[in-house]
């Protein structure tokens, strides 16, 4: 019998990946945004879960949101991306490193 | 009922109506011919709301169910990021436009983010804090990286997309923890649930829920986006993220501590006390080793997040109404530092260093002696306004049994004084240069000038801080019974 602790398992062990993804990845700022909505989608399957566990409805249309808000997040990322890009002619992670201090 | 309702969100409604109409007029019409029209249009529209919120009168509205509170806490916060909101963007119009970078977007984003501001200040279910937040921050990092043919404008674009996404999914995974557990996302649900006892998952909740807003608060240690997003950004839009983004994440901070979890003072108080004071040592530390203003702004901003802080750590109405008073006191300071920054300029370029300010008193002795005010009033030096928002966050940490925060509070408020004065003593003492020739515009003039003489007459008897202290009061009373 699948319970409500599996779910969770799954949903906390995505969100883990995801935020390794976005610590440990050196590579390419394409792999920042899947990282980003994997941890969005692990929230989606936390919130999913409680809504069947709990018989209440909000949950999904919590859910229903944060869809909506992600689609618009990586269409804003995506064009940041692609002017960072016209000027710096890289998306490599390790060279966006104009500022420090 | 949904007539009610609307009317209840009537300002926000308003708003959103104008910048969505305007954006489709600009579209079709001249584009960025109209953007200085647009900016002065906007921040009317800004200052029209905040009058029309303030003295909407008194009462808690509830609308949507609960989704939706309007009291004074938010009436208080909602005035204070209209109108600093309103005075950035005036305050830019001259600098952008001198750039190129006065693009008709510019002021219409600005009003979709204190819309999203707006919501956020008054939400009272999960959902609606999210939506707010988002709708914020979505339109902030359009703005960050405003001049889109700019290095260091994307990189600080895409670093504050990057950790604002971050601590959005932070936030969200919280939420949704509180929701399980609760079984509800209305705050008044989750205090019920979190009043007898606190399960482990409420608490994950919980912690996720602040991690969240500390990023957002931009309070160490999560505030690594702060300097480099505000080295990077456009002056103006740097100025804009120092005041109202940060009145709007403080004032949500609260409402959801007190209002969702307002039951277990004790589970949170701790992890905010931390913040606090690991955010004042950091920013007053960090800031020693700066020469660019702009990232000495950030980590000045880090500190003083770290005070306001100090006043939610309290876990009392004394405690809010302090930390409201901080943000305003902050704003108003922010508001006249950054108007001196934007003329910060020699032969027409943009000078960042402070190094460049050194002997500029003898060039411009009124303006120096308004920042040698905003200086002395950032420090927290007593005559200044600025020592009594420190002031009040001190008491009300002591009051609360904190007094180990306050001790250390002052002891970071002593040495981030060093960094402030030293600005003072390159204007005054520093050998000679060659002196910035920025102008000061009419705007800039009356913000910087202004903002000085305010900080140095509100301690006097007659003027008590110009009323804040018993409309703040009032405000906390609303959000903590």
């Amino acid at each position: 019998m699948i319970g409500i602790e599996h779910y969770l398992a799954v949903a906390a062990g995505l969100f883990v990946i995801g935020i390794f993804g976005l610590f440990l990845n050196r590579k390419n700022v394409i792999i920042l945004l899947m990282s980003i909505e994997l941890m969005l989608l692990a929230v989606n399957i936390n919130l999913v879960a409680f809504s069947s566990f709990l018989g209440d409805l909000v949950g999904q249309v919590f859910t229903l949101f944060v869809l909506t808000v992600a689609a618009a997040e990586a269409a804003i990322g995506l064009a940041i991306l692609v002017c960072f890009f016209r000027n710096r002619g890289t998306i490599d992670v390790e060279d966006v490193n104009v500022m420090k201090g | 009922m949904i007539a009610s309702d609307l009317s209840i969100v009537l300002p926000e409604i308003i708003l959103s109506l104008y910048a969505m109409s305007a954006l489709i007029a600009a579209v079709y019409t001249s584009k960025d011919g109209q953007a200085p029209l647009l900016t002065w249009a906007t921040a009317g529209m800004f200052v029209l709301m905040g009058v029309f919120i303030a003295i909407d009168g008194g009462g808690t509205n509830v609308a949507f169910g609960g989704m939706f509170v309007d009291d004074g806490f938010a009436r208080f916060s909602k005035v204070l990021i209209l109108l600093s909101a309103a005075a950035i963007l005036l305050m830019s119009e001259g600098y952008m436009s001198r750039r190129g970078l006065l693009k008709f977007e510019y002021p219409l984003l600005v009003a979709l983010a204190v819309v999203g501001m707006m919501v956020m200040v008054s939400a009272g279910d999960l959902m609606a804090l999210y939506m707010g937040l988002e709708l914020q921050s979505l339109s902030l990092y359009v703005v960050a990286s405003l001049r889109r043919d700019s290095v260091k404008s994307t990189e600080a674009g895409l670093k504050y997309f990057v950790l604002g996404a971050l601590s959005s999914g932070l936030l969200l995974y919280g939420a949704s923890l509180t929701y399980g557990f609760a079984g509800t996302t209305l705050f008044s649900g989750i205090i019920e649930a979190v009043s007898t006892d606190v399960s482990l998952g409420l608490l994950f909740g919980l912690v996720f829920l602040i991690a969240g807003f500390a990023f957002k608060v931009s309070a160490a240690p999560f505030h690594m986006w702060t300097p480099d997003v505000y080295e990077g950004s456009p002056t103006p839009v740097t100025a804009f993220f120092a005041t109202a983004p940060k009145v709007a994440a403080m004032a949500l901070f609260a409402r959801v501590v007190h209002d969702a979890f307002g039951g277990v003072v004790g589970d949170w108080q701790q992890i905010v006390a931390l913040l606090s004071v690991v955010s004042m040592f950091l920013g007053a530390i960090a800031a020693i080793g700066q020469t660019n203003i702009k990232r000495l702004m950030a980590y000045s901003s880090i500190a003083h997040m770290g005070f306001a802080l100090m006043g939610l750590a309290a876990g009392t109405a004394f405690g809010v109404q302090a930390m409201l008073i901080y943000m305003a006191i902050y704003v108003a300071m922010n508001i006249g530092t950054f108007a001196f920054i934007l003329s910060m300029e020699r032969d027409g370029n943009v000078v960042t260093d402070i190094r460049a300010l050194q002997s500029y008193s003898t060039k411009e002795p009124l303006r120096a002696l308004a920042m040698l005010v905003l200086m002395f009033s950032l420090a927290g030096v007593p005559p200044m306004v600025g020592f009594f928002g420190k002031f009040y966050v001190l008491r009300a940490a002591y009051d609360a049994g904190l007094g180990w925060l306050a001790v250390l509070g002052v002891i970071a408020s002593v040495i981030g004084a060093f960094y402030y004065l030293r600005i003072v003593y390159y204007m005054y003492f520093g050998e000679e240069t060659d002196a910035l020739d920025g102008k000061l515009p009419p705007v800039l003039w009356v913000a910087c000038i202004g903002s000085a003489f305010v900080l140095a007459i509100g301690w006097l008897p007659g003027v008590n801080l110009f009323g804040i202290e018993p409309a703040a009061a009032a405000a906390a009373a609303t959000l903590v019974q």
